[in-house]
């Protein structure tokens, strides 16, 4: 029972060592397990760039791709549309789309028309307030959620409504515009979902 | 900064008061004999094991898909398409049989010093039962990636309780929900697997070691620090051979930690499959009702066990008695502590007919293994040369099985008729490593 | 005392162990009995790009890898998407697709008795050694429906396309039997002379190893620092014990 002076500084010094030596060990076991979570490669296989032709949307029509799991909303917009959008500037959020939705799309589509070619509109369709997938409504008629209807997409969960642009009105709940993906035109009637043009970044 | 610590110190000790002495029942002031050597890590590896089967085997819930049309894709795609999910799955497979390696020698500790006599028998029943719902659980996780060997090993298995008399098939049709191992089966085997299993296991677990911090550990001395002088330099009611498990033993047992993690990691690394013992090859290829594997055999932590099956003939027209063997060889553990009458705990001053016997009985058991392995039927032509190879085998694997049981009835009589000439038991443990 | 304790349980556990090693190869080796050394290994990879090859342009044709992708073998082969796509992907598979050959099922079924097995973990499932020595195996068999036969894997439904790397292969049948091999000898030179076609088919094996366990490369990458880290903690652990334990006598 010789009661020894203990080397209280190598003692700590050695629990410190031992203690943070473990510790990264501990954190660096934890990495292999957070990035389990990270898309698999079969997920991004799925997430690939679509290839979709326009060839078979008609004026004024419609067509939903699937990207990413995310609906991609393609359309036609008619002259009439097209021709609408300026008239709505002053009832919406944001629309130059440099406020709140400047991240909504790429550079090159931060115009008018939020698109490459004014007429095909290329769009993530999810609502920016809590992620529903807004109803296309067309047409340009007095509609029960907005007499002065001119077309665009109307959100059955919370009623946010946007206009042919997919830019948001104000007096909804959701924030800003809808998201355009990146995209390109391989040809005159074939566009690329998911890869920015050339040259844009 | 220190004040904050002792704030938060004291707001806790105020709404759990019994925290504290909780921690200090079975860390700081849980006086363990200064005297444990090697054997005396594979209790807390086996824990350092069952914490890493149940984080992996979490994180392979997550991507691995219960059906038979999708189990084996599912793992396939852990292995290749899912971040660093090959390592989990490695970890999980290699720990499975790290589990068995270290529990193992958990168990032949016990025998050796004696661990599981008087006071300890409650602490070797429980951990007798984990040993026996380890076993369920191993099985079951076995049978989930669906290989052909999963399947085939399933199908052997489960007809094991075919041989009961008058309701095995019907309890066979039971188990598997259908007639053959199908989807039913898997959905079943993996709800056990992943959820009732584990719970059972951790509770019985905890059991185990408040059962032991009750009564205390036993040493390599088999010599009772309890009974001996009191008076250490950090408590002097306290028991004179005994040290403070924490700090002593958990800076000891990181050490054995370490030497796992090691031998552990180069096994996960660089032989995952382990030869084809921890993952076996044809279970690449998916489970297949029409094909049963050219060496059809289990895993090889259950081949001492499922040798002794195939070493019991059949008679009066069942095959009953060699699954009743097999069970039997598990269940007549849980009586060891009634069968050994001897008051010396320790092997190191025990009688030489027993330090025999329990070399035999390890010689058996491994011997068992070597036969459910195919590892005699491998050896014997080598050997021997052109022999009849069955009944060789049948000879030494039912010398083997005799070996086996028959330890515990020579335990009994060798120290019930006081047969044993033990030596002496000294007063205090003899020094520590 | 206590030394001679410890050394006692220290060589019971190195016995068991090396007894348990030593089992375990003798079961490996006797296993396959006659099988040649493969010489593959994941780590050659100019001789994974070459097995790559070879295996698109000769074996594609009928074999999947089905949980294999395009964009991984060219991750993992050093390839670029270009030479992914131009040069061994000719099933018009997308490049993040996994290999799925063109033949249809029920065809191969009609005119090989079964469908060809997918390939993906063959060499998981049967080893390196098996694989390349099957490879190596073929011989012309006038018994048999397709004109081909195997010495490792009897009736194989399987007609040799590489035939023309090899050569024809003719047996030669043990004395007073009919259908066990003695010996195999070329009897008609192909392209290849046979170092050349040896190597090709290490090659291929590699590439198939590859194929069942394209983890093979990053875990033993990963392997040696985690050893080595682990051993660094093991020793800082070894003295912190050490420090403790001068407080007990």
């Amino acid at each position: 029972m010789a009661n020894e002076v203990v080397d209280h500084g190598r003692r700590r010094f050695l629990t410190a060592a031992t203690a943070v030596v473990g510790g990264v060990g501990v954190v660096s076991v934890a990495v292999p397990f957070i990035k389990s979570w990270e898309p698999s490669a079969r997920a991004k296989a799925a997430g690939a760039p679509v290839t979709q032709s326009l060839a078979k949307i008609e004026s004024g029509q419609q067509l939903i791709v699937g990207w990413r799991s995310l609906p991609v909303f393609i359309v036609n917009r008619t002259k009439d549309q097209l021709a609408t959008l300026p008239t709505q500037d002053s009832r919406l959020v944001d629309p130059k789309s440099d406020g709140a939705s400047a991240q909504q799309q790429p550079k090159y589509a931060q115009n008018e028309a939020r698109s490459i070619k004014p007429e095909w509109l290329v769009m993530v369709g999810i609502c920016t307030h809590l992620g529903c997938v807004p109803g296309y409504v067309g047409e340009m008629k007095p509609e029960p959620f907005d007499p002065n209807w001119k077309g665009g997409y109307y959100c059955p969960c919370h009623h946010s409504r946007y206009d042919m642009a997919g830019r948001v009105y104000q007096g909804v709940p959701a924030p800003k515009n809808m998201q355009i993906p990146p995209y390109h035109f391989i040809d005159d009637m074939t566009i690329q979902i998911g890869v920015d043009p050339k040259g844009a970044a | 900064m220190a004040n904050v610590f002792s704030n938060i110190g004291d707001w806790v000790g105020e709404r759990a008061p019994g925290l504290a002495p909780f921690y200090r029942k079975h860390m700081s002031a849980y006086y363990a004999p200064k005297n444990f050597n090697l054997w005396y890590y594979f209790g807390v590896l086996a824990i350092v094991v069952l914490v890493n089967q149940i984080l992996t085997g979490i994180f392979l819930t997550m991507n691995y898909n219960p059906s038979a049309a999708g189990a084996f894709d599912s793992v396939q795609y852990i292995m290749r398409d899912v971040e660093w999910g090959w390592l989990i799955r490695y970890m999980h497979s290699t720990g499975a049989s790290l589990f068995f390696v270290v529990v193992f020698l958990h168990m032949f500790r016990g025998l050796m010093y004696g661990s599981y006599k008087k006071p300890r028998e409650m602490v070797w029943l429980l951990g007798m039962l984990i040993f026996l719902v380890l076993m369920a659980e191993a099985f079951m996780g076995y049978v989930l990636p669906w290989g052909n060997m999963s399947f085939w090993g399933a199908k052997v298995i489960i007809s094991l309780f075919g041989t009961i008399p008058f309701i095995g098939n019907t309890l066979v049709e039971w188990i598997m929900g259908d007639f053959l191992p199908a989807d039913s089966t898997l959905n079943r085997f993996f709800a056990l697997h992943v959820i009732a299993l584990p719970i059972v296991l951790l509770l019985l677990v905890v059991l185990h070691i408040f059962a032991l911090h009750e009564v205390g550990s036993n040493n390599p001395d088999g010599v009772d620090i309890k009974h001996g002088p009191k008076g250490n330099r950090w408590d002097a009611n306290k028991p004179a051979d005994g040290v403070p498990f924490h700090p002593y033993y958990t800076v000891h047992d990181l050490v054995g930690i370490g030497f796992l993690l090691m031998i552990a990691s180069f096994i996960i690394f660089f032989a995952p499959t382990f030869g084809g013992w921890f993952l076996e090859h044809d279970n690449s290829i998916m489970a297949n009702n029409l094909v049963t594997p050219a060496e059809i055999k289990p895993v090889w932590y259950f081949t001492p066990f499922y040798a002794i099956v195939r070493m019991v003939p059949s008679f009066f027209g069942t095959a009953v008695w060699g699954v009743l063997a097999m069970f039997g060889a598990i269940a007549v553990l849980f009586f060891l502590p009634w069968f050994d009458r001897g008051q010396v705990r320790s092997i190191r001053y025990r009688g030489t007919g027993y330090k025999v016997a329990l070399g035999l009985f390890v010689v058996a058991f491994l011997g068992l293994g070597a036969v459910g392995t195919g590892i005699t039927a491998e050896v014997i032509p080598k050997w021997f040369g052109n022999v009849d190879l069955t009944t060789w085998e049948n000879l030494f694997g039912r010398l083997m099985t005799i070996i086996y049981f028959g330890f515990f009835p020579f335990l009994w009589a060798y120290t019930h008729f006081g047969w044993e000439k033990t030596k002496p038991v000294p007063e205090r443990v003899t020094g520590h490593d | 005392m206590k030394q001679w304790y410890l050394s006692k349980s220290l060589l019971f556990l190195v016995a068991v162990t090396l007894g348990l090693l030593v089992g375990s190869f003798s079961v490996q080796a006797a296993e396959e009995p006659e099988l040649m050394s493969s010489g593959a290994s994941v780590r050659d990879q100019a001789s994974l790009q070459r097995g790559a090859k070879m295996f698109f342009n000769y074996c594609v044709g009928c074999h999947s890898l089905k949980y294999v992708r395009y964009s991984r073998i060219a991750q993992d082969l050093n390839l670029s998407e270009q030479d992914v796509m131009q040069n061994l992907n000719f099933t018009g598979g997308k490049f993040d697709d996994q290999v799925i050959s063109h033949m249809p099922a029920d065809m191969a079924t009609k005119w090989f008795g079964k469908a060809p097995p997918d390939l993906s973990l063959e060499v998981s499932a049967k080893g390196e050694d098996w694989v390349y020595t099957y490879l190596n195996s073929f011989y012309l068999d006038p018994h048999s429906p397709i004109g081909w036969n195997n010495t490792v894997l009897p009736n194989a439904a399987m007609p040799f396309p590489l035939a023309e790397l090899q050569g024809l292969q003719t047996a030669t049948m043990k004395p007073g039997t009919t259908d066990v091999v003695e010996k195999l000898e070329i009897s008609h030179p192909g392209t290849m002379t046979p170092a050349q076609y040896q190597q090709s088919m290490r090659d291929l094996t590699s590439f198939l190893q590859y194929a069942s366990e394209p983890a093979a490369l990053q875990r033993e990458h990963y392997g040696i620092w985690v050893v080595l880290f682990l051993a660094v903690f093991t020793f800082l652990a070894y003295l912190l014990n050490k420090e403790y334990w001068k407080d007990v006598h």
